[in-house]
């Protein structure tokens, strides 16, 4: 199973929960689960969010692979100068 | 990447194909472009820092001879907030056609509320002059504290602060929250032997760009639109005018300039669409120039901010929590880079238990644009202060305190995700192995260390390689080159055909000529533009290898690429001469037609990149000035294409960094005027402030590139503040909190330690 890890800032939405395990997918499938566990968090994993698959940042996610033993963090998409 | 691959041309240092251009001052910059029938425009920009705009009566303008267009705020569309990607940077398309022109209300010192078109500059100024505007003053704020006291003046009345549950049904000038971290930090404090904690302050500071923005624009009577201008990313300039003239992108062709720095500030349109619309509404060209009082007053600076960080180690320097409050003013306009700042704070560092909570808070100042490692600099200067307090305090090393809790491969980040293969622990090393760290220091003087942190960019690019008939070849990107990424996209494009670096001619394209791309920013053109470039010569070599099978009537396979020669190696019975890409180029027209390579590709792979820095700085007791004696950067480049432009970005990062410690900041009257716009009152070091800066190129190779690169722009401007300010501490034993250190203050914190 894939892990989803929440930022401290979002776990106000996941009732604490800092660690949900899903099945592996798209980026797009993973938001799908996660969503329908946490309702709360609708629209907060919106274009403004990147996210993180094994250390690497990605900014345009949804279609890009989880594998069955990675690591997700949602992340604040953020610009450079 | 391969580790054993050998580079032949990577890592080579040849004059830049641009050079001679630019110091015979033969280049073409934004303000050098003309055409014929051409327009002057100017803007009309408020005087007041808050201010609801009761009535603009521009007829008298018009009524002047050689007024051709007079724009207000009505001119143009109305959008609905809505966050979009013309480029690199989330943007919200209302805030800025607000920004570009003001509607109901100004919102700082120099927000622009009209603009006019004439047929020579002294006409349009006289023009503005005439426009009768009737503003109701109001209360203003200019600081985050100001901004977010009970009662404050408020900016937006639709503006409810983000990231907090339930949303408040007060509007507030806090755009946002947003929290990070993990663990728990009290805890984290309770395993701590030493907790410090401190609060620091940064001013609003300019990135100080020498070329002002300049653009011309020509709008068609088709429809068609020509904009000429200097600019970070002519993709995105087409896009956002785009969107703020309710235009197709085809409408619109964007020729970049030269451009004499941007550093982040050139990442945004400001003139481009007023000069479009004004072209539109005149049926003449137009040229804008900003003079320097409106780069300072109306572009965009970065945030002033209050950062206080709190941070608990053990006796032998473990540190095992920190709590960290970011507050960054966004300027007029919702959109700081706080996250930036709280992700990157700390980021060098293990520390098992972290909060870091980040502020959006909007105040009457410009809105701030992107500025080099945006919000880094500010939340490493509280970060790495602390931490240099801490070594204190422990007895400790500086360069130890932070080797025994730096960062490495597999270590989780204080922004979430695990580090891959990153290369702190080597720039430390090479940091401390230094001559200049163990180097004797004067009366007055003292030293100081810091480290910094930025993620580095991928984005989407394009690139050509097309060969010419004689085998050299052109290589057109989409991305101003604003450090020296000419001479590095040549190079890797040289490394893949084999040929000299000097039978390469590197262009900037428009938006007509290449693929798309995002702009130059996030120091990520180096990364992701050469990724293209190296895939797009890849793919002329497959081109000529397939060429010359077709000549040698032999299989592909028989064909190997060496020395800019295609040699047989499996040849029907005599071996032929080898074929130059020379040979191929002129036979192209009976094997196939012209020779030419693309690619477009959005860049994976980021290889993030850490930098650490020594400042020695000497401090007249009597005036309080400082003085920087001697400075060396380290960093952590990945592999350097070529390293003069390498370390020209760290000597780059590093000097506007010491400016901002010790001279820069916007000043503002009491009724939130800008009272230093101005080159002379807003103090940028220049090269007789400065020692030589020293650089050290570190190379962990980044994996995920081909060559092994990581950025370099933006981490350089990260550590120098709080190198700066550790220095002065050892120098005087006063531990400055706020920026910037001018004299008064270094005097005043001197007499009251007395």
């Amino acid at each position: 199973m894939a892990t989803v890890v929440f930022s401290r800032g979002l776990q106000q939405y996941t009732a604490g929960t800092e660690r949900l395990e899903v099945e592996p997918g798209t980026v797009r499938d993973v938001i799908a689960q996660v969503l329908a566990r946490f309702p709360a968090l609708e629209n907060r994993l919106d274009s403004g969010t990147a996210v993180s698959i094994d250390g690497e940042i990605i900014n345009e996610p949804l279609l890009e692979r989880v594998g069955p033993t990675s690591e997700l963090h949602f992340l604040p998409s953020i610009s450079g100068g | 990447m391969s580790e054993e691959r050998k580079f032949r041309w990577i890592g080579t240092r040849p004059i830049r194909h641009d050079g001679l251009d630019k110091v015979t001052g033969r280049a073409n910059f934004g303000a050098d472009f003309s055409l014929p029938g051409m327009l002057h425009g100017r803007v009309l920009r408020s005087p007041h820092a808050h201010a609801r705009i009761v009535s603009i009566d521009t007829r008298p303008a018009l009524a002047l001879e050689g007024v051709k267009a007079v724009l207000v705020g009505a001119d143009l569309p109305d959008i609905p907030s809505q966050i979009g990607s013309g480029g690199e940077q989330q943007v919200d398309f209302r805030d800025l056609s607000h920004n570009v022109l003001a509607r109901d209300k100004v919102l700082y010192d120099g927000h622009a509320l009209a603009a006019v078109a004439a047929t020579s500059p002294r006409i349009a100024a006289e023009a503005l002059e005439r426009i009768v505007v009737e503003y109701q003053v109001l209360p203003h704020v200019l600081t985050v504290d100001e901004a977010m006291a009970p009662g404050a003046p408020i900016l937006h009345e639709d503006m409810f602060t983000k990231g907090i549950e339930p949303t408040p049904s007060e509007p507030s000038n806090v755009a946002g929250r947003v929290e990070l971290g993990h663990g728990d930090p009290e805890q984290g404090f309770a395993d701590a032997d030493v907790i410090l904690e401190r609060e620091f302050t940064t001013q609003t500071v300019h990135q100080g760009y020498i070329e002002p923005h300049a653009v011309v624009a020509r709008a068609g009577e088709d429809g068609q639109c020509m904009v000429w201008c200097c600019t970070q990313g002519a993709f995105m300039v087409r896009a956002y005018c785009a969107k703020l003239l309710g235009l197709d992108v085809s409408q619109i062709k964007v020729i970049p300039s030269e451009i004499g720095g941007g550093f982040g500030g050139k990442t945004t349109v400001y003139l481009e669409p007023l000069a479009l619309l004004l072209s539109r509404k005149s049926g003449r060209p137009v040229k804008m120039v900003m003079d320097r009082g409106e780069v300072f007053r109306a572009s965009g600076p970065t945030s002033g901010a209050r950062v206080r960080v709190k941070l608990g180690a053990k006796r032998d320097g473990t540190f095992t929590g920190a709590d960290v409050s970011l507050y960054y003013d966004a300027g007029a306009f919702k959109g700081s880079p706080v996250m930036a700042g709280g992700m990157t704070i700390l980021a060098p560092y293990k520390i098992p238990h972290v909060k870091i909570e980040c502020f959006d808070v909007v105040v009457n100042k410009p809105k701030v644009a992107a500025y080099r490692a945006p919000g880094a600099p500010i939340s490493a200067f509280g970060g790495e202060s602390l931490i240099d307090e801490l070594a204190d305090e422990l007895g400790m090393d500086p360069i130890e305190l932070r080797m025994k809790n730096a960062v490495s491969e597999g270590t989780k980040a204080v922004y979430g995700p695990k580090f891959r293969r990153i290369g702190f622990e080597e720039t430390l090393e090479a940091l401390r192995s230094h001559p200049h760290y163990s180097a004797p220091l004067g009366p007055n003087q003292g030293r100081g260390v810091a480290a910094g942190f930025w993620f580095n960019g991928g984005m989407q690019s394009s690139a050509s390689v097309n060969v010419n008939e004689d085998g050299t070849a052109v290589v057109i990107s989409g991305c101003p080159d604003i450090g020296g990424s000419r001479a590095s996209l040549a190079l890797m494009a040289a490394e893949e055909l084999q040929i000299p670096v000097e039978r390469i001619r590197p262009v900037v394209g428009d938006t007509e000529t290449v693929g798309y791309n995002d702009l130059t920013g996030g120091s990520r053109v180096t990364f992701a533009t050469g990724m293209a470039v190296i895939q797009a010569a890849q793919d002329v070599v497959a081109q000529l290898r397939k060429r010359a099978a077709k000549i040698w009537e032999v299989e592909l396979d028989g064909v190997r690429w060496e020395d800019g020669r295609a040699i047989c190696t499996n040849g029907n019975g005599e071996t032929p001469e080898p074929l130059t890409i020379r040979d191929l180029a002129r036979r192209a027209a009976r094997t196939g037609g012209p020779i030419a390579g693309t690619a477009s590709l959005t860049a994976r792979g980021i290889g993030p990149s850490f930098g650490a820095h020594i400042c020695d700085v000497e401090v007249d007791r009597e005036t309080g000035r400082v003085s920087v004696v001697r400075y060396t950067a380290v960093q952590d480049a990945g592999k350097a294409i070529h390293p003069s432009y390498v370390e020209g970005q760290m000597q780059g990062g590093a000097a506007q960094g010491i400016g901002w410690a010790l001279n820069e900041a916007y000043l503002y009257d009491e009724n939130g005027r800008l009272e230093n716009p101005g080159f002379l009152d807003y103090r940028i070091p220049v090269a007789s402030d400065l020692p030589m800066i020293d650089t050290v190129i570190v190379e962990v190779a980044n994996p995920m590139h081909p060559y092994g690169v990581r950025g370099v722009g933006e981490t350089p401007i990260v550590p120098p503040l709080a190198a700066v300010a550790n220095a002065v501490r050892h120098a005087t034993g006063v531990r400055f909190c706020d920026l910037p250190l001018s004299p008064p203050r270094v005097l005043e914190g001197i007499e009251a330690a007395r």
